[in-house]
């Protein structure tokens, strides 16, 4: 699904250049749920960046579901994102004034479905993650696991091949984290592919590989048995 | 791109974002709404200018006699100067090319009578010509015509008013009327733009009243009418050529400032219309400033309304909106906006002016009006320079990379 080799990524600030991947060789089979660790300035989020074509690379090269992403124009790169890609952010990032289904419904709205087929699919996304109730409410009336699970449900309505999750539980509770990560794990039971950028040990525990990044090259990756998030769910 | 959707999608921000769309809806409305009731202003100060001149005839100079102030060919200085019936006939035989009509008008205060009413008014002897340089309207009966003047005929022609104190709601037409002593028959009833004053005349022939002095010939006044396609050049020219004439006619200094006088109104009427648009100009340029005044403000909304939604462009921008598509919900957006206020701010400010109407008469301005075109034609500016306000800080919004965009907080 993602084939990534020898991977370079620099920075330039004023005249120091910061590199920041050194060389990463990576790929991802369909169905996979994957966590990417490693500390603050290990450069995750930046891979994750580069994978979710928010970011391009300097070197190197990165094909997606077989297409190789380079030389993208912003129209061509959007097009891809809204075609391949879901992202949930740390931060939610859902749109204030509009209500958790209009959310659902905006990378529908970019893929040019009607109207209606677009309100009854997220609807159907929201009932997905629990929250069909709060379909007419604003975020800022959502609890912040609320909110993330808005997210994860714009995310998938796009219908993408991959799911990018940047801390996805960075600003939750643990037990709301465990919540969304029950979420996630049941969303990649269904076949997606999963990547989720995270410092958390116990989040890293619940996906299926783990990924160890640190001062930009990956200094471990494994498979590990996978912890059930539903345990911690009552 | 203008899909039904988009329009949804653009109708549903406006109305979450009330205050963003008030701001930029009022700084364009405020505008135009200036603009409109300054131009207007501007074109009801014209409209002063030309209701002051447009009563009377414009190819028309009046020539008054005066006292001379030098002497001159052996006369003294101080001498009154008289024009008699020989002086029409001599301008009317010497500028033949240039005359369309000329009249002498003798004015004398009287007192009329009729019945039981009775009241002061003036009366102009005149010859028929007199009816186009006054441009008088003859509502009933007829003005005086050449016969008149050849029998010396009793006949008056009264004004409006002169009916109305009189007669009241009779008619007047061949009643009988006391003025100064005499008896006329009124054989017609006239109405003058010029206001009440020019409706408050009584014309007579001046062979009557020249008649009734003595059978006098003098003339009090002279006025020639001259043919309108001459131009004002042409216009100028009889001008000083007629002053020549007759100062050499009546032995007056060419220096002599007071020996006689020509009112010119055709060069009168320029010079004021000339002033009328100086004026013009000066306030279509504010009103001009207006409309840039009100294009910086939107662009300054624009540029805000960007940063503002930056973080939103670039969730955006991350679920799969291309630039194109950011741009254009920007700029839809602000162009609906600045549409639909540019056009309610020009429609007020049409609005008031025509409520305006005469209200502000006393500072010079008649019945204010902007035309349709000009309004739309600035509203429209206002638009398309909102618009391209709009695009500059839009495209540089599309052009930023989601993850620089979403990390702005």
């Amino acid at each position: 699904m993602i084939e990534i080799k020898d991977l370079h990524k620099s920075y330039i600030m004023g005249k120091n250049s910061l590199h920041v991947l050194k060389g990463i060789n990576f790929s991802v089979q369909e169905g996979e749920l994957v966590a990417i660790m490693g500390s603050s300035g290990s450069g995750k989020s930046t891979l994750l960046n580069i994978l979710g074509m928010l970011d391009v690379l300097d070197e190197g090269s990165y094909s997606l579901d077989n297409v190789p992403i380079k030389n993208l124009n912003e129209t061509k790169a959007a097009q891809y994102r809204n075609k391949f890609l879901g992202f949930v952010f740390q931060s939610f990032n859902l749109i204030n004034y509009k209500t958790a289904l209009e959310n659902v419904a905006l990378p529908l709205y970019y893929q040019r479905v009607g109207r209606k087929e677009r309100n009854v699919k997220a609807l159907r996304y929201l009932e997905q993650v629990g929250l069909k109730e709060w379909a007419s409410h604003l975020p800022s009336e959502l609890s912040g696991g609320q909110k993330q699970r808005v997210a994860i449900a714009r995310a998938m309505a796009a219908e993408p091949k991959v799911l990018l999750a940047d801390e996805p539980t960075g600003a939750l509770d643990s037990k709301t984290s465990y919540e969304v990560m029950d979420l996630i794990q049941k969303i990649n039971d269904s076949g997606n592919t999963i990547l989720i950028v995270t410092h958390e040990p116990d989040i890293a525990n619940m996906c299926k590989r783990v990924v160890h990044l640190k001062d930009g090259v990956i200094v471990e990756d494994k498979k590990i048995t996978q912890v059930r998030a539903s345990q911690y769910v009552k | 791109m203008l899909s039904r959707d988009n329009w949804k999608e653009i109708f549903d921000t406006i109305k979450k974002n009330k205050l963003r769309t008030f701001l930029s809806g009022f700084t364009v409305a405020l505008g135009i709404f200036i603009f409109v009731v300054l131009f207007g202003f501007g074109n009801g100060l014209i409209n002063t200018f030309d209701d002051f001149f447009g009563d009377d005839a414009t190819n028309v100079f009046f020539v008054f006699p005066g006292k001379t102030t030098k002497p001159y060919k052996g006369y003294k200085s101080n001498r009154q100067i008289e024009f008699d019936n020989s002086d029409l006939a001599d301008i009317e035989k010497n500028f033949t090319m240039f005359l369309e009509y000329t009249t002498p008008r003798i004015t004398r205060g009287a007192l009329v009578k009729y019945n039981n009413e009775s009241n002061n008014y003036t009366t102009r002897a005149v010859a028929p010509a007199h009816q186009f340089a006054e441009k008088t309207i003859v509502m009933k009966g007829r003005f005086l015509n050449q016969e008149d003047i050849k029998n010396k005929t009793k006949y008056a022609v009264i004004g409006r008013l002169v009916e109305k104190d009189l007669f009241g709601n009779k008619n007047p037409i061949g009643e009988y009327i006391d003025i100064g002593g005499s008896a006329y028959m009124v054989i017609g009833v006239f109405q003058d733009e010029g206001g009440d004053n020019e409706e408050r005349y009584i014309y007579i022939p001046y062979t009557t009243r020249q008649l009734i002095e003595k059978n006098t010939d003098k003339i009090d006044q002279i006025i020639v009418g001259f043919r309108p396609e001459i131009g004002y050049v042409g216009a100028m020219a009889f001008d000083k050529s007629l002053d020549r004439f007759i100062r050499d006619k009546k032995n007056i200094s060419p220096e002599d400032q007071s020996g006689i006088f020509i009112r010119n109104v055709a060069d009168q009427l320029k010079q004021n219309q000339q002033f009328a648009r100086v004026l013009q100009i000066i306030v279509a340029f504010v009103a001009f400033g207006t409309i840039i005044a009100g294009i910086i403000g939107i662009s300054n909304i624009m540029v805000f309304v960007v940063k503002e939604r930056t973080k939103e462009l670039g969730i955006r921008k991350a679920l799969g909106a291309t630039p194109r598509s950011v741009i254009s919900t920007i700029l839809l957006e602000s162009v609906f906006i600045t549409t639909f206020s540019g056009f309610t701010g020009m429609l007020a400010g049409i609005g008031l002016l025509s409520s305006m109407g005469e209200k502000l008469e006393d500072f010079f301005i008649t019945n204010p009006f902007i035309d349709l075109g000009t309004a739309i034609f600035a509203t429209f500016i206002l638009i398309l320079f909102g618009a391209i306000a709009g695009y500059i800080p839009a495209k540089r919004a599309a052009n930023i990379k989601p993850i620089v965009a979403l990390r702005d907080e």
